[in-house]
């Protein structure tokens, strides 16, 4: 089944939704936000263009397969948390850089956390996804 | 609210259990759906039900203000929900593959690893 | 060092995430499990003599002080736990070189069990209850995908039955712990003991038990919550099965030994009367389900459910011997059992079977094998000196100090029942002549490699010696235990250590 109005407005619809997800998950660490939700909304760009052009078009598209993802945004969090460890503070304890960046404000290590979350969620909920639908 | 929200918890309940006890696969997965819903419900109305502000620290301030809700419930739900969604997706398959290696969606023919 | 309590979940988690990344390279997969559990036993270790000489040992996560963030605590008895799941780790593994098919590994078998593990560890650490369940799902969901993985008709019989019980227990724990929040406040075990004890509310506290009790008691098998254990724990790969009898239902004891220490037993005499029903039904019907078995796993699979009667008998008595027979008996049965069950697969290997009755005369073409079954198979009946001879000596001398004698006279007679079906083992397996014509197909077996037969035999054999060892070695075994069950007994220090002040 293909729909020339779904598949015309996925190719607008998934850069968009995927500069969006990366604005919920800047901003997410004072307002409502975050990672997970970024996460969640990257995949479901991610799963649009796989309803529109079929799993292996969106696998394509998506370079690599969803379990890197999962390993490198486990990574992600386990060494934002190992950083804090070296400076021989407690497990995940924050650690913020002294100056700020103009559109992100300070950088810290729970920003990588986030990161991390970010991508393991695109990473989790697209290999179920893509593992349900060839089923 | 707390009442009648107890009254809707308690029927979640029942109705999951009711589900899981008929034997189809597809009806326990959803008896487990409506269960774990309604554990999380629980979560949200133990933490107290109060009206309240969204529990977020205004810009300039350094705490929330008092009449902020309690922010750890709803944490604690959407753990419980992330936890679910991944546990219900991988019963889907479960069960899927269960159906079509068995031949039947009926409970009563999953016995042969009884003892 | 405030990262020592961590590392004992970030280690299997870095393996897990490496492993994933080396999807396509199982040998440096199977390098990789075996360095990264190598490295977790040795932490474990480390962990435990910083326990053993400092005393409980606390990181608080992200640095939030204690009642507010996650805390992570190690006293002794999850020291001990600890050590157990590493060793456990690296004997599994290693049995896991030999014995586990590529399909399995093309599925990710060695991720999967290292996330297993993690997930072990995480509930032997926390020190929060939300936390704990948490844990309990990181490990629930591996097991779920090890169980499931091959996907042969059995397993995934096995499976479902095994997803749906533990999904009810995880919601039981999570309506407790709902309800628990909502009388309290707090979700740190320490402040959660501390709150409790000045101010009791016993008949909210007694219903929220009551949900810790079915939640564990599922997780851990307990009568008349066990007929899942039975029906999924012999369909998977042997080394599977020997992983999750040793850790899995004793994460449900641990935490119910855990939390019922440290919340409801200071008040709880109807608790502990209640546990002592329980143990003693759960000793019975699981040594006369294992009687009734003609099937090595079957029957090794309610030899579980029957040992933890004893761990529930131990917790139940509550008393400072019968906690530390508990823990003793812990240490005890997990490497027993996983003995028992990594010789069932040696002698699959061997035969092609587990059907008692078409198996035969092992014990002379393979005494070798003969004596790695006896030697864990005389520790589970207790027979002296082997550690079950102990475990059972010093929980049964607890129960006649406490006068519950109706509990000492079942445990005694469970025991004799278990030295009858573990001898109906030996001799259908070892000792009767090979039942059908022709020679046995043991003694046609083409000849194993070194590697493989290491392999297999190296862990079986390390787990049968760490039997006698803790028989032989009884003295410093116990004192371990003895202080581990102090610290249980008096969570005062526990609660210090969290919060930082006295309570």
């Amino acid at each position: 089944m293909t729909s020339l109005v779904l598949s015309t407005a996925t190719r607008f619809l998934l850069p968009l939704m995927l500069l969006f997800s990366l604005f919920l998950l800047l901003r997410g660490h004072n307002d409502p936000g975050g990672g997970f939700v970024g996460g969640l909304v990257a995949a479901t760009g991610f799963v649009l263009y796989a309803l529109a052009y079929g799993v292996e078009a969106a696998q394509r598209v998506l370079r690599v397969h969803p379990r890197v993802l999962i390993a490198i945004g486990l990574l992600c969090a386990l060494g934002s948390g190992a950083l804090a460890c070296m400076s021989g503070q407690p497990f995940l304890t924050g650690l913020w850089s002294g100056y700020e960046i103009p559109v992100l404000g300070k950088v810290g290590t729970p920003l990588v956390f986030d990161v991390g979350v970010y991508v393991m969620v695109v990473g989790v909920t697209l290999l179920i996804i893509f593992s349900l639908a060839e089923e | 609210m707390a009442t009648l929200l107890a009254f809707v918890i308690g029927g979640l309940y029942a109705a999951g259990l009711y589900l899981m006890m008929r034997r189809n696969l597809v009806k326990l997965i959803l008896g487990l759906v409506l269960l774990s819903n309604g554990a999380n419900l629980l979560l949200f109305t133990m933490a107290g039900l109060t009206p309240a502000q969204p529990p977020l620290i205004p810009p300039g301030a350094s705490r929330l203000s008092t009449s902020a809700a309690d922010p750890l419930p709803q944490a604690l739900i959407l753990t419980a929900i992330v936890i679910g969604f991944g546990i219900i997706a991988f019963l889907l398959v479960l069960v899927h593959r269960t159906v079509h290696a068995v031949g039947t969606d009926d409970l009563d023919a999953v016995r042969t690893t009884d003892t | 060092m405030t990262i020592l309590p961590v590392l004992p979940v970030v280690i299997p988690l870095t393996v897990a995430a490496v492993s994933l990344l080396a999807w396509r390279w199982r040998a440096l997969q199977r390098w990789l499990g075996l360095a990264g559990t190598m490295a977790l036993f040795g932490t474990v270790l480390w962990l435990f003599a910083v326990v053993w000489r400092d005393g409980v040992q606390v990181t608080q996560l992200g640095n939030w002080p204690a009642p507010f963030g996650i805390t992570f605590v190690a006293d002794l008895f999850s020291a001990i736990m600890l050590l157990l799941a590493g060793l456990m780790g690296v004997v599994v593994v290693l049995y896991s070189l030999a014995s586990i098919s590529p399909a399995h590994e093309a599925f990710g078998y060695y991720p999967l069990l290292q996330i297993l593990l993690a997930g072990v560890c995480g509930a032997f650490l926390t020190g929060d209850i939300f936390n704990l369940y948490v844990w309990f799902e990181v490990m629930l969901i591996a097991s779920f995908v090890l169980l499931a993985l091959g996907g042969e008709r059995p397993q995934l019989e096995g499976a479902v039955k095994y997803v749906t019980l533990n999904l009810i227990s995880s919601t039981f724990f999570l309506t407790a712990v709902g309800i628990l929040y909502g009388i309290t406040g707090t979700l740190n075990l320490a402040d959660l003991s501390r709150v409790l004890s000045s101010e009791p509310q016993p008949d909210l506290t007694l219903t929220v038990a009551m949900l810790f009790l079915v939640a564990f008691g599922i997780k851990a098998a307990v009568f008349p919550l066990f007929f899942w254990l039975p029906a999924a724990y012999h369909t998977p790969p042997v080394a599977v099965t020997a992983l999750f009898s040793g850790l899995l239902t004793k994460v449900g004891v641990y935490a119910s030994m855990r939390v019922f220490t440290l919340l409801f037993m200071p008040q709880g005499n109807s608790i502990r009367l209640l546990l002592l029903l329980i143990a003693g039904l759960t000793m019975v019907t699981g040594v006369l389900g294992a009687v009734a078995q003609n099937e090595f796993r079957r029957l090794l699979s309610f030899h579980i459910v029957s040992q933890i009667g004893y761990l529930l008998m131990g917790l139940g008595l509550f008393t400072p011997p019968a906690l530390t027979g508990a823990i003793f008996f812990m240490a005890h049965v997990i490497v027993a059992k996983a003995a028992l069950f990594l010789v069932s697969g040696i002698t699959y290997r061997l035969t092609g079977t587990y059907e008692l009755k078409k198996l035969g005369g092992l014990s002379h073409t393979y005494p070798g094998l003969a004596l790695l079954f006896l030697l864990p198979a005389f520790s589970l009946a207790g027979i002296p000196p082997l550690s079950g001879f102990w475990a059972k000596l010093i929980l049964i001398r607890a129960g006649l100090g406490a006068e519950h004698y109706v509990i000492v006279a079942t445990a005694l007679a469970v025991s004799i029942l278990t030295l009858f079906s573990m001898t109906k083992i030996w001799t259908e397996v070892f000792w009767k002549e090979y039942p059908e014509q022709g020679p046995s197909p043991a003694s046609s077996v083409p000849l194993w490699s070194v590697p493989v037969r290491l392999a297999l035999f190296f862990p079986t054999a390390v787990l049968a010696a760490c039997s006698v060892m803790m028989g032989l070695a009884v003295e410093p075994c116990l004192a371990v235990a003895q202080r581990a069950a102090e610290q249980l007994l008096h969570p005062a220090a526990y609660v210090q250590a969290v919060l930082g002040r006295l309570p």
